[in-house]
């Protein structure tokens, strides 16, 4: 019996804060800069807006890989937002790093509204990296597995 | 120690200073003090003690005690004035409500370290010096004190009182402790390892939210872990998603607040070393952001309520420790 062997497409989910880096995937789409469908954009009103919770359960509900964007530092719209968030994520990296989730798992990234073409190469690179992982294993939850 | 400690605390009940007294009263067995409030001088020479074993942080009682009528004594060992400096901090205690009486402290047992050295039906247990003669349902044994010394004193950070209005005993001073070894240790593994390490300790939690009830940092009316419809209300996990969602955010939500106290892994009674957990996180903030010891003060910015323009980006977790 042949066993058909099905291609990897990761999850990700990406928490893109609304003025920058939404702003930016937009302008990547106008663009027509390819970018993986399985990128889910989630969008906040700031990176600080991202609670650790928001992370955790982004894995739980098949996310493979999750990642963070926001205005570049000194941009942010609300003056000093990404600067919270960058300890924040920091932390919370080292953290899952710690529990031994693999750590190239999650990421932030700073994408201006301006920045398509960043965007589009920072996704690409993210599905890479991740799709080299390959499944989410150790944050998944089975209950939220599709049959 | 508590012979003093009771009529000092008699004297300023009678002279009105304070209407009540925060200590710790003989609980069912000899070595489970718990914490109870007195207020008169009958109560407390009936039920007041202090001994090896009165462990717990008072300061946490303090968030209720201190909106009642009235100004309340309390007993505080080096450790827990850490905590009621935070608690100060946080505008959780209103610290002109209290009357706080430093106890120098040289270390508090552990039971739990009796009973490894195989001292089972334990019915009392008195100190004798160095020693402690456990009297037990199979005869009197003897320990030295300095062998059941619990994790949090083996590795005390601190044994100089941070804030009081006075002191009974010897203040002590800031150690440098060793108290990051493990963290250390559990760095330089693999991360396979490291995710082997924690499966097995953090699956033994039962949801039990003893660590969460007993911290001094974790005193927030409504709890992220109570809201029914976050999915992760004080159920024993159904998933082993849920023990690592359970313990990243108890401990994130302490991260830059929690003093080390040790209380989160005293009570826990599965015995999961939650303190590595909160001491990553110090850890962190101390190499990355400088360093930074909680309740220290009752005026300086938490670090996590902080930021530099030239802070470090996550993508740092890539270049410490092993992948
Ligand atoms: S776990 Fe978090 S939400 Fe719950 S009491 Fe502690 S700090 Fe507050
Ligand atoms: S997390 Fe544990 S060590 Fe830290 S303050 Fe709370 S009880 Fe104390
Ligand atoms: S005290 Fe221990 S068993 Fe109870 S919830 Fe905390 S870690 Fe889990
Ligand atoms: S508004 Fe974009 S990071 Fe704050």
């Amino acid at each position: 019996m042949q066993v058909e062997k099905k291609e990897f497409k990761p999850t990700i989910v990406a928490f893109c804060c609304n003025w920058c880096s939404y702003a930016g995937a937009d302008l990547s789409g106008t663009n027509r800069l390819n970018y993986p469908a399985n990128v889910k954009i989630i969008r906040v009103p700031c990176s600080c807006r991202v609670n650790p919770m928001f992370v955790l359960r982004a894995f739980q509900r098949g996310a493979d890989g999750v990642i963070i964007c926001g205005c570049h530092p000194g941009d942010c719209h609300y003056t000093t937002g990404n600067y919270y968030a960058r300890r924040r994520m920091t932390l919370l990296f080292s953290m899952l790093d710690f529990l031994g989730i693999e750590r190239d798992r999650t990421r932030l990234e700073w994408v201006s509204a301006a920045e398509g073409a960043k965007f589009a190469a920072t996704m690409n690179d993210f599905v890479e990296t991740v799709t080299k992982l390959g499944e989410n294993k150790r944050l998944e939850d089975l209950r939220c597995k599709k049959q | 120690m508590q012979e003093a400690m009771i009529k000092r605390a008699k004297e300023l009940l009678t002279d009105g200073t304070v209407n009540r007294v925060l200590g710790w009263q003989k609980g069912g067995v000899a070595y489970d003090a718990t914490p109870a409030v007195f207020d008169s001088a009958e109560a407390l020479e009936q039920g007041f003690v202090y001994d090896d074993f009165t462990a717990a942080n008072l300061s946490k009682y303090l968030v209720k005690e201190t909106k009642n009528e009235g100004k309340v004594l309390v007993f505080l060992k080096p450790c827990d004035t850490y905590s009621l400096n935070q608690l100060t901090k946080e505008h959780r205690v209103n610290r002109d409500n209290v009357y706080v009486i430093g106890v120098g402290c040289d270390g508090k047992a552990d039971v739990e370290k009796l009973r490894a050295q195989g001292m089972d039906g334990i019915l009392g247990i008195t100190a004798e010096g160095d020693n402690f003669v456990v009297e037990t349902l199979y005869g009197n044994k003897t320990v030295a004190k300095a062998d059941v010394l619990a994790e949090r004193c083996v590795v005390c950070k601190s044994r100089k009182l941070m804030t009081y209005d006075e002191i009974l005993g010897e203040d002590g001073e800031v150690i440098d402790s060793n108290r990051f070894d493990m963290v250390e240790q559990l760095e330089n593994m693999t991360s396979d390892q490291r995710y082997a390490f924690w499966q097995n300790e953090l699956s033994r939690c039962i949801r039990c939210n003893a660590c969460r009830n007993v911290c001094p940092a974790c005193t927030c009316e409504k709890c992220v872990f109570d809201n029914v419809n976050s999915g992760v209300a004080n159920t024993a996990a159904a998933d082993s998603f849920e023990e690592k969602l359970f313990h990243v955010i108890r401990a994130f939500h302490v991260a830059g607040r929690c003093t080390d106290c040790g209380e989160c892994s005293r009570v826990c009674p599965q015995g999961i070393p939650l303190h590595l957990l909160n001491r990553k996180f110090i850890k962190d903030i101390n190499e990355l952001y400088g360093e930074y010891q909680a309740g220290e003060d009752t005026d300086s910015r938490g670090p996590l309520t902080n930021f530099t323009y030239d802070d470090c980006e996550p993508s740092i977790v890539h270049e410490r420790g092993v992948e």
